[in-house]
């Protein structure tokens, strides 16, 4: 049994502990928002918080995390995401939308820890998250308009 | 039935659903259309609560037909954008052919060009009934009748939105050939709606293939041969049916097909998988070897286009000559093939991004056994295509079809591709060899110009060899025939080599090389008869490439063009005309090492009529960002023993964020018909990246990748 909080809700699943966390979400609980491209933690498509960081849900084998709490992007509450989400629709950054919910998470992560980012900033935060679409233009614009957005 | 349509009303949860189906120029062109099936499938409903949903015939894929088939219908309809909503067609061609193939399908950035008119005067049509409606209603003439930003009024004072007439304008006949606008009056069209798909991609609940779970489904993974060509000899499933989760495993013509009740236990089954595999008539050649027989292969090409004196080279002043090399490349999707199945009693359902409907449900249906209309097959958002999912072989419909069949009963299958399995599986862009040579006379005019390509065919023994000419595949050299320069006497050729390895349209197709070699050759011999690279193209333009000419006058005022280099920066120019749209791109490199470093792309379009132009300007951007990875890195490559080398993206390198150059975008004003931006941004990067990066370094670039450079 391994258990986690998922989402603020808490369990105990019965799967084999070298399931990565990213087929527990999809498979058994039905948290489709987090994205398969890779499966190396190359494309950063299933990112998810793992005790409030950043982490590829792909490489995580649920055995590892025992008791630690999951916020898929399902989850994710605050200010941060609220603006990020906002920017991301007004500046139309998804073009397939595969890589998103990654994307959003990552940029989440970042103005939680560096409310107004660089251009430097940006690229390192950002850099893990591969989008085919090469949405990255506007993934720039729209995290420093959700930083403009949460300055106030 | 003669031209008049047929109209459909039917009751659903939302309200009353007003559909319409439109006669189609196609069908006009094919004689009086056939009577329209009996079937709820059509473009336009309006719900009680004022929405209005476009059936989109059309893949979405990040392209934005969504946005963009919307937007025509809210045009004529006089719908404001926020009521607006997309919902995709299922596969049915009698209701959604791509016009411009006569089958229902998406590709070759046609989904803005076949749909134009169609899509406006279903708008117009819907229109009209509601006016008509509210009209009898209220009565009042039809024509006192105004209808702005979604709401119909009438001077007395009456007013209501479409919701209120929807069910009795579903009454009323549909009118044959509704007026549409004259562009002069476009509200939406040319301005800035936002698309219809933003707020779902960006918060998670978008729904993918991968999304759908039924009852009972298991997931399913295939061990595909690891050469192109190879089958299996023999296999033991013994470990693979240990691992916890594993139901069963079973052949199928495509590979062993693992089956589990989870996604990891499939993959966990696979490996465990011992197979020995028949290739004897398997491709074993490397790919180094594929490309040495192409050159060997240049003695046979076809003529594909001959003008002008044969004898112009021989008498040249000076000949000069190159060859440029472009190696397979995987579409990569983000996300990788996948496919939901659900046979249950003689009928099959399936959930997939689909792109072409029309090859996909017949290739199921005969795989099945079963009645073409006991298949049907829902369209879902695609992660990301770029042609992989556009097969006209059908082979991932096949795929899904024989895991189904395999598995013996009834029962929800979904089959997932890994990204091993994406990179390694085929269905590449074409390896590719260009040979060029250009005869200048000794003021350093162009007298000659000779371009062979040797590379595979896409359409050959597919579906789709119906549309090849006395065996000619213009997706192999579309690009280098058709030139918009005066360069004297031409000799364009064709050399078919063939291969195992599957081939398949990759973003711009044919224009991906063509492009690259027509422009960095000439850039070339620019250079070398002493010429500007922007002054000296729009020197050799034809009177009749005004369109190029205008993209390219255009490009050049943006950048503020002035010429090679300034203060340590290489500035490249490129010209293409790809699927109708003319895009001029000059990119600013400067020296990032052994690699060159875009810094800044200046892109001008004429698309002609502009639709959506911030889908334009994402779509130009997008192209620019793909066709860069491409550029700087990406190559599958095959072994002394026909293995692919490449398998993820540690080694399928893909462009980052941090590489990413500035953009800037401009859209020429046009009243010509619009055509595709899907791919049109894409071929004239590569080449202005490599005639900057000679500016700079004094290195021609002749194959790609650039990241050749380093080994
Ligand atoms: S799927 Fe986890 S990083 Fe790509
Ligand atoms: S939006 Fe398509 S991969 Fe990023």
């Amino acid at each position: 049994m391994i258990h986690l909080t998922v989402n603020g809700r808490e369990m105990s699943l019965d799967v084999d502990p070298d399931t990565p966390l990213l087929w527990v979400l999809r498979d058994e609980l039905r948290l489709t928002g987090t994205k398969f491209g890779c499966g190396v933690a190359q494309c950063g498509a299933c990112t998810v918080m793992l005790d409030g960081m950043p982490r590829r849900s792909c490489v995580t084998p649920v055995g590892m995390i025992d008791n630690a709490s999951v916020t898929t992007i399902e989850g994710m509450e605050g200010p941060e995401i609220s603006a990020v989400q906002a920017a991301w629709a007004a500046s139309d950054v998804p073009q397939c939308g595969w890589c998103q919910s990654g994307q959003v998470m990552s940029a989440t992560a970042l103005l939680r820890q560096i409310p107004k980012p660089t251009d430097e900033e940006i690229d390192h935060a950002m850099g893990g998250n591969l989008c085919r679409c090469a949405t990255y233009v506007r993934i720039r614009q729209a995290i420093h308009d959700a930083a403009r957005t949460l300055e106030g | 039935m003669t031209l008049l349509s047929r109209r459909r009303f039917l009751a659903t949860t939302a309200g009353f659903t007003l559909a319409l189906v439109l006669p189609t120029p196609f069908a006009r062109a094919q004689g009086a259309p056939p009577d329209l099936p009996a079937t709820p499938n059509a473009f336009i409903r309006v719900g009680a609560d004022d929405t209005v949903t476009v059936i989109i015939k059309h893949l979405e894929m990040g392209q934005g037909p969504y946005t963009g088939l919307a937007t025509l219908v809210a045009e004529e309809m006089d719908a404001d954008w926020s009521q607006m909503r997309a919902e995709a067609a299922p596969a049915d061609d009698t209701l959604y052919k791509n016009l411009a193939f006569g089958a229902q399908g998406t590709g070759g950035s046609t989904a803005i060009a076949n749909s134009y008119i169609q899509m406006r005067k279903a708008g117009a049509a819907a229109r009209a009934m509601l006016v008509e409606a509210a009209a009898e209603e209220w009565g009042v003439p039809a024509s006192e009748i105004t209808v702005r930003a979604g709401r119909l009024s009438h001077p007395g004072g009456r007013e209501a939105g479409f919701g209120a007439f929807a069910a009795a304008a579903a009454e009323r006949a549909v009118p044959q050939d509704p007026p549409l606008k004259d562009p002069s009056q476009f509200v939406l069209i040319g301005g800035q709606g936002k698309r219809l798909d933003s707020a779902a991609k960006s918060d998670g609940t978008a729904e993918f293939t991968l999304d759908i779970y039924r009852e009972g489904m298991l997931t399913v993974v295939v061990a595909h041969p690891p050469a192109f060509g190879a089958t299996v000899a023999s296999y033991d499933d013994a470990g693979a049916l240990k691992v916890k989760g594993v139901e069963m495993v079973r052949q199928i013509p495509e590979g062993i097909a693992v089956y589990a009740r989870n996604t990891f236990a499939a993959i966990k089954g696979r490996d465990a998988l011992e197979i020995r595999w028949d290739e004897s008539r398997a491709e074993r050649r490397s790919s180094s070897a594929m490309l040495e027989d192409m050159a060997r292969a240049l003695a046979e090409a076809r003529v594909v286009e001959e003008s002008g004196d044969r004898g112009a080279l021989g008498g040249a002043a000076e000949v000069l000559e190159a060859d440029y090399r472009f190696p397979y490349l995987a579409h990569a999707p983000m996300e990788p093939l996948d496919a939901v199945i659900e046979v249950k009693e003689g009928r099959a359902e399936l959930w997939y991004g689909c792109q072409f409907p029309s090859i996909d449900r017949p290739t199921v249906a005969e795989t099945l056994g079963l009645p073409m209309d006991a298949v049907r097959i829902n369209v879902l958002l695609a992660g990301g295509s770029f042609g992989r999912r556009a097969q006209g072989n059908g082979h991932l419909a096949a795929e899904i079809a024989h895991i189904a069949q395999a598995a013996g009963r009834d029962g929800a299958f979904k089959l997932l591709w890994t990204r091993e399995d994406d990179l390694k599986g085929g269905y590449y862009r074409p390896m590719t060899l260009h040979r060029l040579r250009a005869g200048l006379d000794s003021d350093g005019r162009i007298v000659g110009w000779e371009n062979a390509v040797a590379n595979q065919s896409i359409m050959a023994g597919t579906a789709l060899e119906a549309f090849m000419q006395d065996g000619l595949d213009p997706s192999s050299y579309e690009g280098s025939n058709d030139l918009p320069y005066d360069v004297g006497a031409r000799r364009i050729s064709w050399a078919r080599v063939e291969s195992p390895v599957p081939v398949l349209w990759w973003r711009s197709v044919g224009h991906t090389h063509t492009a690259f070699a027509v422009e960095v050759f000439l850039d070339e011999v620019l250079e070398r008869a002493g010429k500007d690279p922007v002054q000296g193209r729009l020197e050799l333009m034809t009177p009749e490439a005004g369109r190029y000419r205008g993209v390219l006058e255009k490009v050049a005022e943006i950048a503020g063009w002035q010429g090679r280099t300034r203060a340590g920066r290489a500035y490249g120019v490129a010209v293409a005309k790809s699927f109708g749209t003319y895009v001029a791109q000059i990119v600013e490199v400067e020296n990032g090492g052994a690699l060159p470093k875009v810094t800044q792309v200046w892109c001008a379009v004429d698309c002609g009529v502009a639709v959506n132009p911030d889908v334009i300007r994402a779509q130009m951007e997008g192209g620019i960002g793909y066709a860069l990875s491409a550029a700087l890195y990406s190559a599958i490559t095959l072994d002394g023993e026909g293995r692919v080398q490449q398998s993820n993206f540690d080694d399928y390198r893909l462009l980052r964020i941090h590489e990413m150059p500035q953009v800037h975008v401009a859209i020429l004003p046009s009243t010509e018909p619009p055509t595709g931006v899907g791919e049109p941004g894409v071929p004239p990067l590569a080449p202005a990246v490599a005639n900057a990066w000679r500016a700079l370094t004094g290195q021609p670039v002749r194959q790609l990748p650039f990241a050749q450079l380093l080994s």
